[in-house]
């Protein structure tokens, strides 16, 4: 069959070319509709049930997103006239950032106090320039110990401030795509605005919406920087290991049209890219490279044995095209096992690689050898260095048999032991490294002022009108002082506080007073009339749901790992089931939803992989045409994502989102050069009847050149994607790298022992 | 008789050119000022308000407030309201005095601590007892409140509309502009856009069920609030309007608001 294809392709070759030029072109139109997605919520499946409690929470509060302005002046004082009225611009400013729907400062603030019989409700700082030393120090006083500003709006210390504006982004269906970036770009002008008029404040931008904003700056610079050291070390590769330019130039084509085409079809199915999915044209472009080696080396070698080049590309097809075909299926499967997890960018990314490695493949086989035809290729005669050396390999494989066999084991057990000391850690904030203002205005800020983790709470009291009911209040406060004390906790934001104070106001502001109301109707009413008291934006509508039965509690946690946040949210149901069971409720927030991602990944993805796993035995089994060498086969094919945990535990002990594919992604991969190795000592074993041994020396002398520069490119292709920014592409990237050495490893050092002790 | 033609032509010639040369702030302030002028005199006048308020998951909640208004000559109107539900804050009361050019004088008294409280604040922007409605949303609609400018003719719900934005003079509101829409026949709001302090939609209220009363005041029985940017909406019913009920300053003193039931 496959002599005939080369025979049928040389005869065509013009045509071939013409064809899958076109089909190319018109796949690749698709490329016109790839848009990126600009919300952290995109990691979360719509089933996901923290991100369906937080979606609740939110529908029943105000569903948003936040910019957060950290200011530091520079001589360490806030209280100062300068500052302030920095404040009070910048507070005033942040009302004409689109969507905005309130803003919060310590000049905004809306202080309240007693004046006779009057309540006085108005800003805080209402304007600085007549301000005097004693008017600075009040304002300092009040504001370093309002518990609703300490730790969120002011630092203790009066240090740093924050000038925190509120979004409501249009619903996701009517969103354009373009509403991050105005945001992002309105309130970086103030920041630029701000700096200018007052040299003397450092301004750090963060919040929500500058992380969505994040995600495709990023996405783009991956594109802009990986993308094209990519290209370079394949090329230079290439021009190493193939030493014909000819063969150069056509593989990187192949591998152009296969990016092209993956890339189109992903715009054309609607599939927006996300930093995860951004990374697939580095990995499609990594994994072409393999198709294109196997067949060319094939070709190469035969030329210069002195084959004409049709003879030469049609018996490079005939041995090739099988192989070939089995390691895309099986790389695509990989790939495809993604769709098993939780968050939507792998999956697109599986999606997206699979395609480009379906395509790939068919380009390979088509365009490749008809370009290799028409082009001229010139080959200096002669066996090349690669082969003596593989040679020399074999024997040392073949006579050190036992040792490896052993030796290896030995390391493979002495890794597997390492594998529980990973931990599992998603803290988004870590998914950006140093490069990424966004990181470090974030760092900047859980250092001086607040943090950006939170977890929200809505508390119900079962009845309408119910969040005035005395003891519904006392429970309230209750968690909140609880919360107040757990070391993790930074601030936490509670109706009570603003009722204890509106009860100090309306009797004559005695420290005394400042408790909670004891009578349901006196609480009602004093909420009344705070809420009648305040301004625009200002409003309690984010705190009390429509029907005043339940209040919405937010804590602010410092920056801790996700265990911690999730065995500090266990605490705290253990708290309220024992105190409060009536009122229970999840935790639900951006950071609680990250925390449990890792967990349900991991376990989304163990199917997922087993899934890959059982169709790839079985394609291995069908095409080896033998249930013992296939199942043999699942050692060295499952013993390198084993090893790769089992160093990363030693080394680095952290492992979350990103990594959760790899065992299913690298699967793919690292059984290509098992099937490589097992078809062609196969062929010798049934063949020419050589002994396990010589039928070794065979698979190394015919392949082992070829898999190790594949290999070598796939390491190369994934840890230039180390390089990224973005975390979640960068450990993926080194661990599919470690991976792919190990399988690389196993299948050199391990399978040939293993198939001499079990192959008898 | 040529000659009264003529006159006439001369008059009609001029009224038009004079017409043709009003400007647009001069046309919206003519037609705020029309639509004052046909609601004056109508004394005094007593209702009983519903609101429903929804937020966006479509979960609804209810209050109930009656509200006595005294006509003012020359300054904005008092009025008195006193809520009914939900019942714990039933009998609380609010006493205001509106201004067109200096803060509103408004007191409280809340049953439950037995006392009269001023409420010294600027806001009259922030919402109404949680509703889509600001204070100053259903506040009386003083003509010198605002700067005018008839911006065109529409037709809403099958009317011809005056098309006339006002912007607050008051830098506390929570508003840079509000679009009219004024059915020529009547003078009477049918819809108003709200855009907040970006200039960006953010409320459209709409007057429904026009009745009218002593044969010349037009009240809408329903208001409909919707916020565009936060999906909540709110209703506004209004029953038992009466009007000439007799009332005067003492009624609307802040010792009389302890005694309103």
């Amino acid at each position: 069959m496959g002599k005939s294809y080369g025979e049928w392709l040389a005869r065509w070759r013009y045509l071939v070319l013409l064809f899958v030029i076109a089909m190319v072109a018109a796949a690749a139109t698709g490329v016109q509709y790839l848009t990126f997605k600009t919300d952290y919520r995109v990691f979360f499946s719509a089933d996901n049930p923290q991100l369906q409690a937080f979606e609740q929470l939110q529908n029943t509060y105000t569903k948003s997103d936040n910019v957060l302005f950290v200011l530091a002046p520079k001589d360490g004082n806030v209280f100062t006239k300068e500052t302030l009225s920095s404040i009070i611009s910048l507070t005033k400013a942040g009302w004409q950032i689109p969507y905005s729907i309130r803003v919060d400062s310590i000049t905004n603030y809306q202080h309240t106090e007693a004046d006779g019989d009057n309540l006085v409700v108005g800003d805080l700082v209402p304007d600085a320039d007549q301000l005097d030393d004693a008017a600075l120090a009040r304002i300092r006083d009040i504001a370093t110990h309002d518990p609703l500003l300490v730790n969120w709006l002011i630092s203790p210390d009066g240090r740093a401030t924050g000038v925190n504006v509120t979004v409501q982004l249009p619903d996701p269906e009517q969103q354009t795509g373009k509403e991050i970036s105005r945001v992002t770009a309105f309130a970086r002008n103030l920041v630029d605005k701000l700096q200018a008029s007052n040299p003397d404040l450092d301004v750090y931008l963060t919040g929500m919406v500058i992380m969505n904003n994040t995600f495709p700056e990023i996405s783009i610079r991956d594109q802009q920087t990986l993308v094209p050291i990519m290209f370079a070390v394949v090329v230079i590769t290439l021009i190493l290991l193939l030493r014909s330019f000819t063969a150069t130039v056509v593989t990187f084509l192949v591998i152009v049209c296969s990016v092209f085409t993956a890339l189109g079809l992903a715009g054309g199915l609607g599939i927006a890219l996300t930093p995860p999915s951004a990374s697939s044209p580095t990995i499609i472009l990594t994994l072409a490279v393999a198709d294109c080696v196997h067949i060319l080396v094939s070709f190469l070698h035969s030329m210069r044995h002195g084959l004409d080049k049709t003879s030469a590309m049609v018996d490079s097809l005939r041995i090739n095209l099988q192989p070939v075909f089995l390691t895309s299926l099986t790389t695509a499967i990989g790939f495809l096992s993604m769709n098993f997890s939780d968050a939507p960018p792998f999956r697109d990314l599986g999606n997206i690689v699979a395609m480009g490695v379906v395509a790939a493949f068919f380009i390979a086989i088509t365009l490749l050898p008809a370009l290799m035809l028409i082009l001229p290729v010139r080959v200096k005669p002669g066996a090349t260095r690669h082969s003596r050396y593989m040679d020399r390999f074999a024997e040392f494989v073949v006579e050190r048999r036992n040792f490896l066999f052993y030796g290896l084991g030995f390391i493979v057990v002495v890794l597997v032991i390492f594998i529980p000391r990973n931990e599992l850690n998603d803290e988004f904030i870590k998914y950006f490294d140093h490069s990424v203002d966004f990181r470090n205005a974030t760092d900047f800020s859980s250092a001086n002022l607040t943090g950006i983790y939170t977890i929200d709470y809505s508390l119900s009291s079962g009845e309408s009108g119910g969040i005035s009911e005395p003891a519904f209040l006392k429970r309230v406060e209750a968690f909140a002082d609880w919360y107040e004390t757990q070391p993790e906790v930074l601030h936490v934001n509670t109706l009570t506080d603003i009722m204890k104070r509106l009860n100090m106001n309306m009797h004559a502001d005695d420290p005394a007073w400042y408790r909670l109301p004891r009578q349901r109707n006196l609480a009602a009413q004093y909420l009344l009339l705070y809420e009648m008291s305040l301004p625009y934006g200002l409003d309690l509508n984010n705190q009390i749901d429509v029907d005043k039965s339940a209040t919405r509690l937010t804590v602010t946690v410092k920056n801790i790992s996700s265990n911690e946040m999730l065995a500090l949210e266990h605490r705290a149901q253990a708290w309220l089931r024992t105190n409060a069971p009536e009122m229970r409720a999840d935790g639900a927030s951006p950071s609680v939803m990250f925390a449990h991602i890792g967990y349900r990944n991991i376990r989304s993805m163990l199917t997922g992989t087993s899934v890959a796993l059982v169709l790839i035995s079985l394609i291995l089994v069908i095409a080896l045409r033998s249930v013992k060498i296939g199942l043999v086969s699942l050692i060295p094919n499952l013993a390198p994502a084993a090893m790769g945990f089992g160093l990363w535990g030693l080394l680095v002990g952290e492992v979350g989102l990103g990594l959760s594919v790899v065992t299913g992604m690298t699967l793919g991969i690292v059984v290509d050069d098992t099937v490589h190795f097992l078809s062609k000592y196969l062929r010798a074993r049934r063949e020419q009847h050589l002994t396990p041994p010589d039928a070794v020396r065979y698979a190394f002398s015919t392949v082992g050149t070829a898999l190790w520069v594949t290999s070598l490119v796939l390491i190369a292709g994934f840890s230039v994607l180390t390089l990224s920014p973005f975390k979640l592409n960068s450990d993926m990237g080194l661990l599919t790298a470690i991976t792919i050495a190990f399988a690389l490893v196993a299948d050199f050092l391990f399978l040939p022992p293993l198939l001499m002790k079990v192959d008898k | 008789m040529k000659l009264s033609y003529i006159m006439l032509f001369a008059v009609v010639g001029l009224y038009t050119i004079q017409a043709q040369a009003e400007s647009p702030q001069e046309k919206g302030l003519q037609i705020a000022t029309e639509a004052d002028r046909r609601d004056q005199g109508f004394g005094d006048s007593i209702a009983t308000m519903q609101m429903v308020l929804r937020n966006k998951r479509g979960d609804e909640s209810r209050r109930e407030v009656r509200v006595r208004t005294l006509e003012v000559d020359n300054d904005g109107d008092k009025s008195m309201s006193v809520f009914d539900a939900p019942g714990d804050v039933k009998g609380t009361a609010f006493l205001t005095f509106s201004h067109i050019n200096k803060p509103d004088d408004q007191w409280i008294y809340l049953p439950a601590l037995k006392r009269v409280k001023r409420i010294a604040s600027k806001n009259k922007s922030g919402p109404f007892m949680g509703s889509e409605f600001a204070y100053e949303d259903i506040s009386s609609d003083e003509v010198d409140k605002y700067t005018y400018k008839f911006l065109r003719d529409a037709v809403w719900e099958g009317m011809d509309c005056f098309v006339v934005e006002r912007d607050p003079i008051d830098e506390n509101s929570g508003y840079t502009r509000q679009v009219v829409w004024y059915d020529k026949v009547e003078y009477r709001p049918q819809k108003v856009d709200y855009y907040d302090r970006k200039s960006e939609l953010l409320k459209t209220l709409v007057f429904h069920e026009y009745r009218q009363y002593l044969g010349k005041y037009w009240r809408a029985m329903r208001y409909e609030m919707v916020n565009h940017q936060t999906g909540k909406s709110t209703t506004l019913s209004w029953k038992k309007y009466a009007f000439r009920n007799g009332l005067t300053d003492r009624d609307f003193d802040k010792n009389t608001l302890k005694r309103q039931r």
